[in-house]
């Protein structure tokens, strides 16, 4: 098996779809030539021509909008949305019409679109260029959303999306563009609402999303030198979310941590937190923690920056103090 | 014009070199080259007058009257920066001097340079905001929800257009249909086109065009005619797939806006050679007083990350 990066990884997966199916294309700013800022779509131009790898101007509702409608007729449109951020600009056409239209529709119209676009901190960007807006998508009926964790998923993931025929929000972490995993070479497929259990444990689960995931498994080695044996799970998709692999091994492990890179009010990791404490109740030795990002705008000034997201350290700390029975009632 | 004009060049050639070293956190959109658009526009205004700004801000916050120091505070999120260093490049904005912020989000200070305007409005001041935008930003549909509001109320907003011929890696014919100025025209908005290079002549058409918004008779726009130096960010430095050598050369030895002011200042005996080299090298001397200072200041304390995020009380 080859290693490859994430940004390969996703490439080799858009060029995969687009030579299978006619029917996709690429929609985005800078995807063309530029290959994005992340050089993540370089040389699909040479192979598909600008007819396939449509350069757009800088109008984000615009072009989202142009690709519910061409999904509705027929294209299975990628949209490229540069930062996470901008979605607060697309929120419209992909909330109200994009996710919408299948059920208004009565079943009759289907909107099979994917938006790429990424989350994550700590590059320095500051508050406009650094969220995690996951869980805005989530909320909303009728969006899939996928959360790779390295590139082997973020090909398998983002082929299945594809191949969809409901609109999917795949969100990339941009710090793990440059980052290596080993991808087979023949061709496959993940399916959504299956997690992965990538560690097995027996003190605690701890269950991370995207970059989180990486941070769950340092947190694992780091509770492994104190005798604490974690569980660590990748959910890889939000909507649908798997949720019998997360309650199997909370039920074994009788504690969890959920580690999300989005703000925690209100955010993902309250949400799988809930799931947990209404369906394993009863096979709980501790409360259920949620660590997200800080509710705070992501700062500029790196002091600032590095402290608004969750650290393997910091998830060690508070795993350790649950299987300890510490500090039951506040975290 | 030429001092200020100068400072901002100084100010990038700095922010460049703090990017080089690595000793600047993140990445900067530098604005050299089109210094006598910002100083041209700025100098027709008044402290109580009010600018909004862009990813590429500096040059805007320098030409509306902040100071080195605290420019390269905030650069290097240092506590005394503008934003205590919550900003950085991409927010940089002296508040005190009516910078009402340089925003991260293409196009997303239109709304809020024409709600500045309505305020002054309400308020029978006759303040005027200017937005300074890129050319990519005209593609933004808010650009011309405002536009029409701002037209209906007879705002005192002047939409100042940067057109450096490029958003990003892409040349702005293949982006804009058509012309920007009949945009605003649509609207019934005044639209002039102005060599942005030529700080004089953006000066003069700046100056009366602040003066009829602030009687009411506004809004307007401005396209000026620009270029970028370097590349769309500190780190965009192979560039001839998207623009050539030569067209940059043209650019810089022929329309370089200090340049140009610097020529006519000694055609016209105002000011001679040496003149001119000693107020740029005082200029770089108080710069890299600035950047030190930067350097050696402090970091915000960690208890400032969840300062501000509301208003207290
Ligand atoms: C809403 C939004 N879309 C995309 C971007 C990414 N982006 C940053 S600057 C830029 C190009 C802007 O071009 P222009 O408005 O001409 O300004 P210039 O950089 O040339 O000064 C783009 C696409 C962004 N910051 N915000
Ligand atoms: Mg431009």
């Amino acid at each position: 098996m080859p290693e490859i990066t994430l940004s390969q990884a996703v490439n080799q997966a858009i060029a995969e779809e687009m030579r299978r199916d006619e029917t996709v294309f690429l929609i985005g700013e800078d995807v063309a030539e530029a290959g994005t800022p992340f050089k993540v779509t370089s040389g699909l131009v040479e192979e598909f021509s600008t007819e396939r790898i449509i350069d757009t101007p800088i109008s984000e509702p615009g072009f989202m909008g142009l690709a519910v409608g061409a999904a509705m007729t027929g294209s299975r449109p990628i949209v490229d949305l540069m930062f996470g951020d901008f979605l607060f600009l697309v929120m419209d056409q992909l909330c109200n019409q994009a996710a919408k239209i299948h059920y208004m529709s009565g079943g009759k119209l289907n909107v099979p679109l994917v938006l790429r676009t990424n989350l994550g901190a700590t590059r320095r960007s500051a508050a406009q260029h650094s969220q995690s807006l996951h869980a805005l998508v989530a909320h909303i009926p009728g969006l899939k959303v996928a959360m790779p964790s390295s590139a082997y998923e973020a090909k398998g993931l983002l082929k299945t999306a594809i191949r969809d025929d409901n609109p999917v929000v795949i969100f990339e972490d941009k710090l793990m563009y440059q980052d290596k995993a080993f991808v087979p070479e023949e061709e496959y497929c993940l399916p959504f609402g299956k997690a992965a259990i990538l560690r097995e444990g027996t003190d605690v689960t701890l269950i991370g999303t995207s970059s989180m995931r990486q941070v769950c498994e340092k947190a694992a080695l780091l509770l492994e030198q104190d005798g604490i044996s974690a569980e660590v799970i990748d959910p890889r998709t939000l909507v649908p979310l798997d949720e019998n692999t997360i309650l199997d091994s909370v039920k074994r492990t009788s504690r969890a941590i959920v580690v999300d890179e989005g703000h925690q009010n209100f955010g993902t990791t309250a949400e799988i937190a809930a799931r947990i404490s209404e369906k394993a109740f009863y096979f709980l030795d501790a409360p259920v923690i949620r660590m997200g990002a800080m509710d705070v705008p992501i700062p500029f000034s790196p002091v600032l920056e590095d402290i608004t997201v969750p650290t393997a350290a910091v998830v060690a700390e508070k795993a350790k103090k649950i299987v300890a029975g510490e500090l039951i009632h506040a975290l | 014009m030429y001092t200020q004009m100068v400072k901002i060049r100084v100010f990038e050639d700095n922010a460049n070199q703090l990017y080089l070293d690595a000793k600047m956190p993140g990445l900067t959109h530098m604005y050299s080259g089109e210094e006598a658009v910002a100083v041209g526009i700025c100098e027709a205004l008044r402290v109580t007058d009010k600018i909004t700004s862009t990813h590429r801000g500096h040059g805007h916050c320098m030409a509306k009257g902040a100071d080195f120091r605290q420019m390269f505070c905030e650069l290097l999120g240092k506590v005394k920066g503008y934003c205590r260093g919550k900003g950085g490049s991409m927010h940089i904005a002296d508040q005190t001097n009516g910078n009402l912020g340089a925003n991260a989000i293409v196009g997303g200070s239109m709304g809020i340079a024409t709600g500045s305007a309505l305020r002054a409005k309400l308020q029978k001041s006759d303040d005027v905001t200017v937005c300074f935008f890129g050319d990519g930003a005209t593609a933004q549909g808010l650009m011309y929800e405002v536009m029409n509001m701002a037209a209906l109320w007879k705002l005192p907003v002047i939409y100042a257009c940067e057109n450096n011929g490029y958003s990003e890696y892409t040349s702005t014919d293949e982006i804009a249909a058509g012309e920007i100025l009949e945009r605003a025209r649509a609207f019934g908005i005044k639209a002039f086109n102005v060599d942005g290079q030529d700080v004089i002549a953006v000066n003069k058409l700046a100056s009366e065009l602040v003066e009829k918004a602030r009687k009411g008779k506004g809004p307007f726009f401005i396209e000026l005619m620009t270029y970028r130096y370097h590349g769309h960010h500190v780190g965009d430095i192979n560039r001839t797939y998207y623009r050539s050598k030569e067209e940059e050369t043209e650019w810089k030895k022929n329309r370089d806006p200090i340049e140009i002011l610097g020529t006519f200042l000694k055609t016209e005996g105002i000011a001679n050679d040496d003149e001119l080299r000693e107020l740029y090298s005082k200029v770089r001397s108080e710069a890299s007083e600035a950047v030190d200072y930067a350097i050696n200041a402090d970091y915000p304390d960690i208890s400032e990350v969840d300062m501000h995020v509301f208003q207290e009380g």
